[in-house]
């Protein structure tokens, strides 16, 4: 599994900033595309980073902090290479998405309080709405969509991508 | 191809109409089959047919083909999306449920071979003397029978990333006919005309918002197409971006021209990836073909489209807030007036509408205003697409003539509830919306008729619940959903909103009085009444109905603390059954308050008033010893 380190991530991928900035024109009112990019990269918003765009955009460094603040989507800390998106939508909510939650959390052994696994592999969210109510309870792990849910799939399915990764 | 003028398009067109393969394998890759597998199947399908030499390619001269032949299709959401992966088979119109890549070969064999029917693949139900009912035609479905399908008129029929299949189907005629024979007024009153007003939720009469969006003088003015679909339990405009992106894309550059735009942008939430890259592929293709960009079809009209996409704020469905999201700020709302309409994006006029809206667009311009008036009811014509959801037998993508009933939506079409359970509520307009009883059931779905009974059309989101749903708990988990995404601009809604979801968190959990009740309903009143945005105008409204149509149900949690639909873990009691009992003590050594007391020999007892009912003992006991009653009204 690949590790994250910061330090080194920032030295050597700060070009890549820079390229994402240049497609965007320097224009702030690519903000948001520009921070969906630069996570899709590094998986989180550095802040060095978000100070770093603010410079190169010509505005304050609170303008990002604020936005990269406010969308749900984004994330300061370091995000799991797998991200598990539970949907707490009302479809999923009453068919019992809670449930899937409680037994995905058990599973990877996550506290009160925490998203992510140390070892940085699985982050689980919940979200409002994914789309596919009709097939509550679902739930996404990377895009891909699962359901219907139930605690015993949501184990399976975590699992495999489990063994997956120590395969790669 | 590039159409240069409309005869250009207009010819094309007519030859891909008498090329068109009318015999075809549709196989579903909405978000909702693609997740039961469908690629799976489609993939299987090519292969099968390759190899038995049956595939041809989805436009092909008709001398060709034998009635063997078929061309395979993806396309879009066809509706029940529980059932899938879905196969259609066409002409026929056979529908086969739960296809599963084993199953091709026998479809090949039997249905596209020999004209039989796979039975075992057809939607059926069992009768209540037994025998059972198969529907192998889509059109004897009762799922579809009282359908109307305006703005689904294409999806789940073509491919949707392939603009022949739109062009085949009268795509971007009406565009040809709005630019060469109507002035932009005229387009304007033809939508009046129509009376379409707006699917987003607020219904607004479309002509008259892009009427004011046209008075206005200014150097450059937007339209934007609101694809930020964020009511939880509702996914209508996702399928209509997925199934037909170029519906969209047609009325976005329809109303630009209506109101003297130049530029549109989409917004789409950042949940729909496959929306997005659906939408970006056709817009590309648009491009080629000469019905996007500089002097369209030669009529000198030039119209840009791009695409932003939401990083997840339920608040950016709000039309100013949305304003400020594509200028690259926090989502957050401001004051109207100025409304869009004057003062928009980057300050200039624009003009916002749902995907809905603009996908009745182009049918309405080329089929006439009067046509459109004779579907739905005389305030609110046409159709309106819903997403079906929670405890009922069909749940899916339905589109049905304003004016049904309730009861026919839920009864008929979604077929009753799920597990011959009894009907108690029925969700609509989401988080800004209400909760409608059973008396409400033969209500016409209008927007007047829902606003009337306190709940709102909204954007389509319909969630059904059963007996087992907790009217109070359902309240809570909108209150804290709204909570959660309130922007925190203005403070009744920051803040009531907070209160609200505590009072309601008290009454779940058993703790809550009266005077709580009372201080609920006030609040909720505030909030509503003093909020900025319409997010905070809307929250109260599932608590609000709720009181007024459920009142009991929270005097059940407050006075009786009892939960009758057994939900709320907070009104049951655990006892130990003394007889099963084996005295071992895990369940006194797990108990987090220790109220469980009991010695070798004696059986363990719980001390009712010191319990938390965290449900520790009962996972932990090796005997099924211990037991849940649930508290009924009168032995509390």
């Amino acid at each position: 599994m690949e590790k994250l380190e910061p330090e080194v991530a920032l030295g050597r991928s700060f070009e890549k900033v820079n390229a994402i900035l240049e497609k965007h024109g320097y224009d702030s009112t690519n903000l948001i595309a520009i921070l969906q990019e630069i996570q899709e990269e590094y998986r989180y918003l550095p802040e060095e980073i978000l100070t770093y765009v603010a410079t190169a955009l010509r505005v304050s460094p609170a303008y990002v902090y604020g936005v990269a603040t406010f969308y749900a989507q984004f994330s300061l800390k370091p995000k799991g290479k797998h991200i598990i998106r539970v949907c707490d939508g009302t479809a999923c909510h009453v068919k019992g998405s809670e449930k899937v939650l409680k037994a995905v959390r058990e599973y990877l052994g996550l506290r009160e309080g925490e998203n992510t696994t140390p070892d940085l592999l699985f982050t689980v969210e919940t979200v409002a709405c994914i789309g596919a109510c009709a097939l509550a309870p679902v739930m996404a792990v990377d895009n891909e969509v699962f359901g219907p849910m139930d605690e015993e799939r949501a184990r399976q399915i975590i699992e495999e991508i489990e063994k997956r990764s120590e395969v790669s | 191809m590039k159409f240069a003028t409309r005869s250009d398009l207009e010819e094309y067109i007519g030859s891909l109409k008498k090329q068109q393969q009318e015999q075809r394998v549709l196989v579903c890759m909405g978000t909702g089959c693609l997740a039961k597998g469908a690629e799976a199947v489609y993939r299987r399908f090519a292969e099968v047919l390759a190899r038995e030499g049956l595939e041809v390619s989805l436009a092909l001269e008709r001398e060709d083909v034998t009635e063997q032949h078929f061309a395979l299709c993806s396309t879009g959401c066809m509706g029940i999306c529980e059932t899938g992966p879905r196969v259609r088979v066409e002409p026929h119109g056979i529908q086969y449920l739960r296809v599963r890549p084993d199953d091709v070969e026998e479809i090949v064999e039997e249905t596209l071979k020999k004209g039989n029917i796979v039975y075992r693949l057809v939607q059926s139900e069992v009768l209540p003397d037994g025998r059972v009912q198969h529907w192998p035609l889509i059109k004897d479905d009762p799922f579809y029978r009282k359908q109307v399908r305006l703005v689904l008129r294409n999806c789940g029929t073509i491919d949707p990333e392939n603009l022949d299949e739109y062009l085949a189907r009268d795509g971007y005629l009406a565009l040809a006919k709005v630019l060469t024979e109507m002035t932009p007024e005229d387009v304007i009153g033809e939508i009046m005309k129509s009376g379409l007003r707006g699917r987003g939720g607020g219904g607004f009469p479309t002509g008259r918002k892009w009427q004011f969006a046209r008075m206005v003088k200014a150097d450059k003015k937007y339209v934007i197409c609101n694809g930020d679909e964020g009511d939880p339990g509702a996914f209508m405009n996702r399928c209509l971006m997925e199934g037909d992106p170029h519906a969209v894309l047609e009325g976005l550059v329809i109303a630009g021209y209506a109101i003297g735009a130049q530029e549109g942008y989409i917004y789409v939430r950042a949940e729909y990836p496959l929306a997005v890259k659906r939408l970006r592929k056709a817009i590309q293709d648009a491009y080629q073909a000469g019905l996007l960009g500089e002097n369209i079809l030669g009529t000198g009209f030039c119209f840009d489209i791009r695409i932003k996409e939401g990083a997840g704020a339920f608040v950016c469905g709000e039309e100013t807030a949305l304003i400020a999201s594509i200028e690259g700020k926090r989502g957050m709302p401001n004051p109207r007036p100025p409304y869009p309409a004057q003062k928009g994006l980057f300050g200039k006029p624009t003009v916002i509408n749902n995907v809905e809206t603009l996908a009745n667009v182009p049918a309405i311009i080329l089929y006439g205003a009067e046509w459109f008036r004779s579907f739905g009811t005389a305030t609110s014509p046409g159709t309106k697409t819903f997403a079906l959801t929670g405890k009922v037998k069909n749940t899916g993508l339905v589109e049905v003539p304003m004016g049904i009933t309730l009861r026919e939506l839920i009864f008929d079409v979604g077929g009753g509830i799920q597990n011959g359970k009894r009907f108690k509520a029925v969700q609509i307009g989401g988080p800004s919306g209400g909760c409608l009883p059973e008396a409400f059931l033969d209500l016409p779905v209008d927007y007047d008729s829902l606003c009337g009974a306190g709940a709102i059309m909204g954007s389509g989101g319909l969630v059904v619940l059963d007996e087992d749903t907790c009217i109070v708990e359902v309240a809570r988990f909108f209150m804290s959903f709204t909570q959660s995404e309130s922007c925190g601009k203005c403070v009744p809604c920051r803040e009531g909103t907070k209160h609200m979801l505590n009072i309601l968190q008290k009454i779940v959990d058993g703790k809550a009085t009266l005077e709580d009740l009372a201080l609920l309903e006030e609040t909720a009143l505030v909030v509503k009444d003093a909020s900025l945005c319409g997010l905070g105008k809307t929250a109260p409204n599932p608590v609000l109905t709720t009181l007024r149509y459920f009142r009991d149900e929270y005097i059940d949690h407050v006075v009786h603390k009892v939960c009758p639909a057994q939900v709320c873990q907070a009104m049951r009691e655990f006892w130990i059954d003394p007889e099963k009992c084996r005295t071992c003590g895990k369940c006194a050594r797990v108990c987090p308050v220790s109220c469980i007391s009991g010695r070798p020999k004696v059986p363990y007892v719980i001390d009712q008033a010191k319990c938390i009912k965290c449900g520790s003992c009962f996972e932990a006991c090796p005997f099924d010893a211990i037991v849940i009653k649930w508290r009924r009204k009168g032995n509390a």
